[in-house]
């Protein structure tokens, strides 16, 4: 096992390494917007009503908790030391709540409708990708194409159209929100009823379209699997079709699932559109309101939150992997 | 001119290239031949679909079809010149890597490697956030730095299966120099997919813009696709049952990169003779 746990730990300093660049150019980029964002921001939110000796406390304050008087190094070395503090600053639009406390709301909203999502549509993907490069024939010709077409279909555009038709037009399904705004949260029937009725429409947006995308790798996988000298073998040998369709389908899961660790980044930013569609109150709603308010700190928090949940799904994939590849693991009995 | 012919026999191939084709000149024939403002009010808020406007009319009173014609362009230029963008960087490095080995190989790798697994559109939303102004250029050029690190994983492969056969090392023996051997001995055998991965970049770049204009952070003063599914979002059309407001720049979205799909497949089935089933 040790050299697991030295391919695990090679990987972990990798992520982490990306991880740092991640916070560097989140501390960057939204520094290199021309003229103080702060000054004009402050008097933004506050005209009207607020006495000029206020709007420069808030500014002070702001100055203060970004270092922003100090040297560019000092500001970077500030924004690392509370973010390991696990503070994200204070929110410039919704002043004076923390962006931990606004994460930490939207947070479980969005993990709650794209993981299960994600994995739902990329089993029930991989599933009908392999039957149809097996089946062949009519099942192939039909579901081929209509995979490609809906892994066209980008996730917010299916999102309209399923809350146009089902929502709007049908009146099946509530037009938006995580849950309807005459219950309070809490653990009772109806609640989670009606959070699973909010739920449907997102839910299946997604799954639609991952499953399109991963369908078609896998098909294309299974056919080049299928044609390979181990299977004309097996056949020879008189093997039956579900051993041999079980070795198949096994040899074309591992890019697979590397597959899935590559398009996560992609999967997850195409969801948070579907949650502003749907006005689904989770990261992607957030951030779109940090982004009409030009609320920096607001956004930094939420696009570090994404590429943090990213590299860690990211991470543990690569830790399965390593647990089934047979490469990886003969590379570890080589080793010992 | 032989995979030229064979490209053409692929059925797949053909209707992916006829879709853009005519995707393509309509896009840019129409305003050059049909002199209107796409940004011009001649109608009231959400006009249902008449003779007059065969499409209807948007939040601000404007003709959707004239913004459809527009927006394609923009969204079709702004593509392309991320592909071309995101191609040209993927395949310098990939190339240089698989061929180079060692040293640059790892560094090269590492990188890119890195650039993998931070999710794209993260880079994406704090490049935009942090430009004031977001011309057509721009957005191409931000979209195509974002989005180069999976044609380089790709190459890369390519590039480091050619690196050991015969006619590499007899150019090199000839005293050829690195970059004259990656572009006379590499390159042309992976042209083939070189474009594929082209066809594909040019997707991701239409579909990215998409994405991007919706969370806000459009291209400014054009109208795209993008920017006119997020005006239909953010002034209810959905909610208020105006479907001509985005059901067409949905379509067309989805019409334009299923065609490129629908190409690509076409041509890994020609290029890649162990998936003709």
């Amino acid at each position: 096992m040790r050299k697991f746990t030295r391919y695990i730990l090679q990987k972990f300093s990798w992520y982490l390494l990306a991880f740092f660049l991640a916070l560097f150019l989140n501390f960057l980029l939204p520094r290199l917007v021309p003229g103080d964002p702060i000054s004009v921001l402050v008097s933004q939110m506050m005209s009207g009503a607020v006495t000029s000796e206020a709007q420069e406390r808030v500014y002070q304050s702001f100055i203060q908790e970004f270092g922003l008087d100090k040297p560019f190094f000092v500001q970077f070395f500030t924004y690392v030391g509370n973010v390991f503090k696990g503070n994200l600053g204070t929110s410039f639009s919704l002043y004076p709540l923390s962006v931990n406390k606004i994460m930490a709301d939207a947070l479980p909203w969005t993990l709650f409708l794209q993981f299960p999502a994600i994995i739902v549509g990329w089993i029930v993907g991989n599933l009908l990708g392999a039957f149809a490069a097996y089946r062949k024939g009519n099942f192939d010709r039909i579901l081929f194409p209509v995979a490609l077409f809906i892994n066209s279909v980008p996730y917010y555009c299916l999102a309209i159209i399923l809350l146009y038709v089902f929502g709007v037009y049908l009146r099946w399904f509530p037009i938006g929100g995580g849950y309807s705004r005459t219950l309070l949260p809490s653990w009772s029937w109806p609640f989670i009823v009606d959070v699973l009725h909010h739920y449907f429409l997102p839910f299946i947006s997604i799954v639609l379209v991952t499953i399109g995308g991963q369908a078609i790798g896998m098909r294309e996988m299974a056919i080049y699997e299928l044609n390979t000298d181990y299977v004309t073998y097996c056949k020879m040998l008189g093997m039956g079709d579900r051993k041999i369709q079980s070795y198949v389908f096994r040899n074309a899961m591992l890019p697979q699932i590397t597959g899935l660790a590559i398009s996560l980044g992609t999967m997850v930013g195409g969801s948070l559109i579907t949650e502003i569609v749907f006005g689904y109150p989770g990261i992607g709603s957030t951030l779109f309101n940090g982004i009409r308010r030009l609320d920096y700190p607001l956004i930094q928090g939420s696009t570090l939150i994404i590429a943090l949940t990213v590299l860690a799904a990211n991470f543990i994939i690569d830790i399965v992997y390593g647990l089934i590849d047979p490469r990886i693991k003969a590379a570890q009995v080589e080793g010992s | 001119m032989e995979t030229l012919k064979l490209l053409f026999k692929s059925p797949k191939f053909i209707a992916g290239l006829g879709i853009f084709v005519f995707l393509f000149l309509t896009a840019f024939i129409y305003p050059a031949v049909v002199d209107k403002n796409p940004f011009e009010m001649v109608g009231l808020m959400y006009e249902a679909p008449s003779s007059r406007y065969i499409l209807g009319t948007d939040n601000f009173g404007r003709d959707v079809f004239v913004e459809l014609i527009h927006g394609m362009k923009t969204s079709l230029i702004i593509g392309l010149f991320a592909g071309v963008i995101a191609t040209a960087i993927g395949v310098t490095i990939g190339l240089f890597a698989g061929y180079k080995g060692g040293t640059v190989d790892n560094i090269l790798n590492s990188i890119t490697n890195i650039f993998l697994v931070i999710p794209p559109f993260v880079i994406l939303i704090l490049i935009t956030v942090s430009l004031r102004s977001r011309s057509l250029a721009v957005m191409g050029l931000v979209l195509g730095i974002t989005s180069w690190p999976w044609t380089a994983r790709a190459v890369r492969a390519q590039s480091m299966s050619l690196r050991g056969r015969e006619h590499v090392d007899i150019a090199r023996l000839n005293g050829a120099s690195v970059v004259e051997i990656i572009i006379r001995e590499i390159m042309p055998y992976i042209l083939s997919y070189i474009f594929m991965a082209f066809v594909l970049q040019v997707a991701s770049g239409i579909l990215n813009e998409a994405g991007i204009s919706m969370l806000g952070l459009g291209p400014s003063n054009v109208v795209s696709l993008g920017t006119m599914l997020s005006w239909a979002l953010l002034f209810e059309s959905v909610r208020s049952g105006a479907w001509w407001a985005f059901v067409p720049p949905a379509i067309t979205i989805a019409l334009i990169t299923f065609s490129l799909y629908f190409m690509n497949t076409g041509m890994d089935e020609i290029f890649n003779p162990r998936l003709r089933s």
